[in-house]
């Protein structure tokens, strides 16, 4: 489904100047340090905000257009929303909240089942409880099953983990992967938090003081030199790999990724055969030698060729690699940059000292 | 001599009076003012500020002067008197309807008041959460403020029932003090202490007191047990 939105707002001091037009499937990621104006942007393009000079549409569906007068409120737009609170309806039981939103769905809309909702989200045992009773995390759940249930086409989220510990937040995005591979919604999920949008999305929509800076492939736009991403302290690269072999006897799984394909190995055994996983390598465990390492206890290394190279500070510079057609991050220093005579166009050899799995 | 127990007719008639003056009001009072607090508890600027002064207004003036300009806004040659005359053919001063719109602003901060707390600590975030679920404002208003407000309701309905049934001063500069018609039970027991029968006088204040106290007893529990249920 295509989103289309250009927005005008102002709020305060605060300007909101955003063009976002993307192609919605998956989980995309709205990411931008606090006070980028994501939250306002989420709200324009849910209707609980009205920008003063815009533009909305989604699909065919025109939401906002100003210079028509054209504004659908909120209740009127197919699109469901989780909070970074959860904002149950204190005086309903769970399940009363709920069939708060079921009740409501449209029927011209996609009616979502009841039980594959309660199914996805595990909701059953809470069903008969009353939301003060539940904990965070299984607030926040119902949350998500009571927007899921109005058969929303859009399913935005600002910041739903926000408020949760790290063992609540790994439960809740497992729980929202869940979701968007069962019922195939598009998701926005906004963060300013770079480990959970690495985790979930699949494109990012990068967002700075009130405007939107790039779209893309999230691998992409995390490997941007052009893009502040890159150039984080935790500047990394995704891989999406397949699980082809488990090596028990050291308790390590192979994956391949790329064309031609190339191995990786990781510490684990948990994964199973012919499983999609998501891998996250950090530009600064990426290292670089000319030669093929013949005696190393590094694992993993790959040939790769020099895409682009662009310094960040006196002593470091950020070199971009392709491995079998993957953007990979490496962090070196100048020092070594220029005794190994590297420039764009090189092939080198990447090694890569730890691989973290994302999902 | 009267059993001091015994209450006489009259004292009957003012006694039912009261109590569906009190009933009248408070329910109009109940209608007009949800909007009012609404609009109040999501305002802000110098509409809702003098708005809110206006509100309050009968809390700090005193009765006769409320009662006295009522009584000419009302009266036959008044704006609203006028109009209501040449509409019924009757006029609203010395009359029950005339009694229930000075009891309406009379007692309109204590129902417009606790509505607009009420509607200030739901704050807008449920009514949005509503919205996206699919819900009308009319229908999030039934649904969700209403259900969140209710100790709000319950409070502002029995302090506004029990203020209007203890009015004195108002009641007498517009309705005058006619048995049956206009005479409610403060004005009663007024009547019995002018005429030194002081033991309908104790019956009478006794009645109100404890009515009134009930009233409060009732609205502490049932926020007590609100406020318990909720943690």
């Amino acid at each position: 489904m295509r989103l289309e939105a250009q927005l005008y707002h102002q709020q305060g001091a605060f300007y909101l100047d955003s063009q976002l037009s993307a192609d919605l499937s998956g989980v995309t990621g709205l990411f931008g340090p606090s006070g980028s104006g994501k939250t306002t942007l989420l709200r324009c393009l849910s209707g609980l905000e009205r920008a003063e000079r815009g533009v909305v549409c989604f699909g065919d569906q025109i939401w906002q257009d100003e210079s028509k007068g054209i504004f659908l409120p909120p209740h009127q737009r197919p699109v469901g929303v989780v909070f970074q609170e959860s904002r149950l309806f204190d005086h309903l039981t769970i399940k009363e909240n709920l069939q708060f939103g079921h009740q409501r769905a449209k029927k011209a809309q996609s009616r979502v089942c009841w039980d594959e909702v309660i199914d996805i989200l595990e909701l059953a045992p809470l069903l008969t409880r009353h939301p003060q009773r539940l904990s965070g995390g299984e607030q926040q759940r119902v949350a998500i099953g009571r927007t899921l249930l109005t058969g929303p086409q859009l399913l935005i989220m600002d910041e739903p983990l926000a408020s949760m510990d790290h063992t609540g937040k790994k439960k809740i995005l497992g729980f929202i992967h869940r979701v968007q591979t069962h019922l195939k919604l598009p998701i926005l999920h906004v963060s300013h938090d770079m480990g959970e949008i690495l985790q979930l999305a699949d494109y990012l929509a990068l967002m700075e003081k009130g405007r939107i800076l790039a779209t893309g492939p999230i691998h992409e736009m995390i490997t941007r030199l052009d893009l502040p991403l890159a150039h984080r302290g935790d500047a990394s690269t995704l891989l999406a790999a397949q699980v082809t072999e488990q090596e028990l006897a050291y308790h390590l799984s192979h994956l391949t990724f790329g064309k031609p394909s190339q191995q990786l190995f990781i510490p684990n055994t948990s994964l199973s055969l012919g499983e999609q996983v998501r891998v996250r390598i950090f530009a600064r465990d990426v290292s670089l030698t000319l030669e093929q390492p013949k005696q190393t206890s590094i694992l993993n290394h790959f040939p790769a060729k020099v895409v682009e190279i662009m310094p960040e500070n006196p002593a470091q510079s950020m070199v971009k690699l392709s491995v079998s057609g993957s953007p990979i991050l490496s962090r070196i220093t100048k020092k070594s940059l220029e005794s190994l005579g590297i420039v764009e166009g090189l092939s080198v050899i990447a090694q890569v000292k730890s691989i973290a799995l994302e999902r | 001599m009267t059993n001091p127990a015994e209450i006489g007719n009259l004292d009957w008639q003012a006694l039912q009076l009261s109590l569906l003056l009190a009933g009248v009001t408070t329910l109009l009072l109940l209608i007009i003012g949800t909007p009012l607090a609404w609009w109040l508890a999501r305002s802000r600027g110098r509409k809702k500020q003098l708005t809110e002064a206006v509100v309050a207004l009968p809390l700090v003036l005193p009765p006769t002067v409320l009662g006295f300009y009522l009584l000419i806004f009302l009266g036959p040659h008044g704006w609203l008197g006028g109009a209501w005359v040449s509409l019924t053919g009757h006029a609203l001063t010395f009359r029950f309807s005339g009694l229930v719109i000075a009891s309406l602003l009379y007692s309109l901060p204590f129902v417009v008041q606790p509505l607009q707390r009420a509607f200030e600590s739901i704050g807008a975030k449920p009514m949005e959460a509503a919205a996206t679920l699919g819900a009308a404002p009319w229908d999030a208003f039934i649904h969700v403020a209403f259900p969140l407000a209710r100790g709000g309701y319950l409070t502002a309905g029995i302090l506004g029932f029990a203020h209007t049934l203890g009015e004195f001063g108002v009641v007498l500069m517009v309705g005058g003090n006619i048995p049956g018609q206009t005479q409610v039970i403060s004005i009663a027991i007024y009547d019995h202490v002018e005429s030194l029968e002081y033991s309908q006088a104790h019956t009478l204040s006794a009645l109100l007191l404890l009515l009134s106290f009930s009233a409060l007893l009732l609205v502490n529990r049932f926020n007590r047990h609100h406020t318990i249920g909720t943690q």
